[in-house]
């Protein structure tokens, strides 16, 4: 290793790495970075997936490496492993109002997520309202589910809470 | 630690998620509406993703790499039940086979958070969250399907009929069931099949439709073993064909 770092300095680096899928939110605020560790020769991170079968995995794994390989830490250790379950309350909240900005609603309150019923509605993330229908609870990747406003007459889509 | 029992779990377990897996992505571009095409291909993501994540504990285990696990076995090699490999058929018999399967899936996992096998119970935890999605769609097809026309109602009916021998497959005991509750790896196939009907006839009930009688229905046995149908290796066949072009590509 060729410089020391600070664990907030990492996490500072980190946050420059995004979702390829939703590049608005970075590694960071999405809450897939659940460990970091530094000890005299090593820089170790552990990274959990959004999802078991999320394809975007590798590609983040890489670019979480590459990002510290730029800092100068020449050899960082990158483990996925399911040691602290992402679930969707590890999204921070500037990564929420980020999803809301870039269109996509965020996810709801896990605690409020008892039953099914809340998927029903979600806010839809235009107009704020919540005249709107779940249309399916599988979209465009495996993290999205698929609503319709009444009242913008568009869809849109959510995060999903899981 | 009893590895061998924990093992046979794991390949049946990732068998039927892989195999499963496959058939739903063999809706993608031929769903009966676009919705219900992309909720079978993400499932078949999901389920897919479900298997890699569970042979990577055998390979943490000492069996060989997921890619070789998956691409270069053979039929008699599989541990899947026989209900995840039968063909999808019409839409039909493929939501009866969701509803069915997913649901002791969900259950499976559910029962699982609780291993004493503990990348076991991590992975579990996780998969339980996701499964929720699976089955509320299923849920809410057989709901509205099950109590709609003449026409769906009889016709999941068919495919329920048919598809019930096969489901109750899934729960072909281990060898090793006792081993497996003793050690507290997994509370077992008796337990999990009990939880599965109770859940599968709390769905039926508020619809039109009737589950078979459970003492007169003989469950096809033999997929744990590696006795299947004519209709997995042909489906091992294409779904490798790829990688046995070239086994050490990279992608």
């Amino acid at each position: 290793m060729v410089v020391s770092p600070t664990i907030e300095q990492i996490r500072e680096w980190l946050d420059e790495v995004k979702d390829p899928e939703i590049p608005v939110l970075s590694l960071i605020d999405l809450g897939v970075i659940t460990q970091i560790n530094l000890s005299d020769h090593e820089v170790r991170v552990e990274m959990t997936p959004t999802f078991v079968g999320c394809p975007a995995m590798d590609y983040m794994q890489r670019e979480v490496i590459e990002c510290l390989q730029r800092r100068g830490i020449d050899q960082p250790v990158v483990e996925i492993n399911f040691r602290e379950a992402w679930s969707s309350d590890k999204i921070s909240e500037k990564g929420k109002a980020a999803l809301k900005k870039y269109g996509l609603a965020p996810p709801p309150d896990n605690s409020l997520f008892t039953d099914l019923e809340i998927l029903e509605r979600a806010q839809c993330p235009r107009c704020g309202g919540d005249n709107t229908e779940l249309k399916s609870p599988f979209g465009p990747t495996l993290c999205r589910a698929i609503y319709y406003c009444h009242s913008c007459r568009e869809a849109f889509e959510q995060f999903k809470p899981v | 630690m009893n590895t061998a029992a924990l093992k046979e779990l794991l390949y049946k377990m990732a068998d039927d998620q892989l195999i499963l897996g496959h058939r739903n992505s063999e809706w993608t571009g031929f769903g009966p509406l676009l919705e219900e095409d992309i909720a079978f291909s993400s499932m078949a993501q999901d389920k897919v993703g479900q298997s890699y994540a569970l042979y990577q504990l055998l390979h943490a285990l000492g069996e060989q790499a997921p890619d070789t696990v998956a691409f270069t076995r053979n039929a008699p090699q599989f541990h899947n039940c026989q209900f995840v490999e039968l063909p999808n058929e019409e839409y039909d018999f493929s939501l009866i086979r969701h509803f069915l399967f997913d649901t002791a899936e969900a259950v499976r996992f559910d029962m699982l958070t609780q291993s004493r096998y503990e990348p076991l119970a991590q992975l579990a935890k996780k998969i339980r969250g996701e499964l929720r999605y699976h089955t509320l769609h299923a849920n809410t097809w057989i709901r509205q399907l099950g109590s709609a026309t003449e026409e769906s109602i009889s016709r999941l009916q068919a495919a329920l009929d048919k598809a019930f021998p096969f489901a109750l497959g899934i729960f072909e005991p281990s060898p090793f069931e006792d081993q497996l509750i003793e050690e507290q790896l997994f509370a077992g196939e008796q337990a999990l099949r009990l939880r599965w009907l109770e859940r599968v006839q709390t769905i039926l009930a508020e619809t039109s439709l009737h589950l078979p009688d459970v003492t007169l229905t003989t469950p096809e046995f033999g997929g744990r073993n590696g006795h299947h149908t004519e209709h997995l290796q042909p489906l091992l066949d294409e779904m490798s064909a790829v990688f046995r072009i070239d086994p050490t590509a990279e992608w």
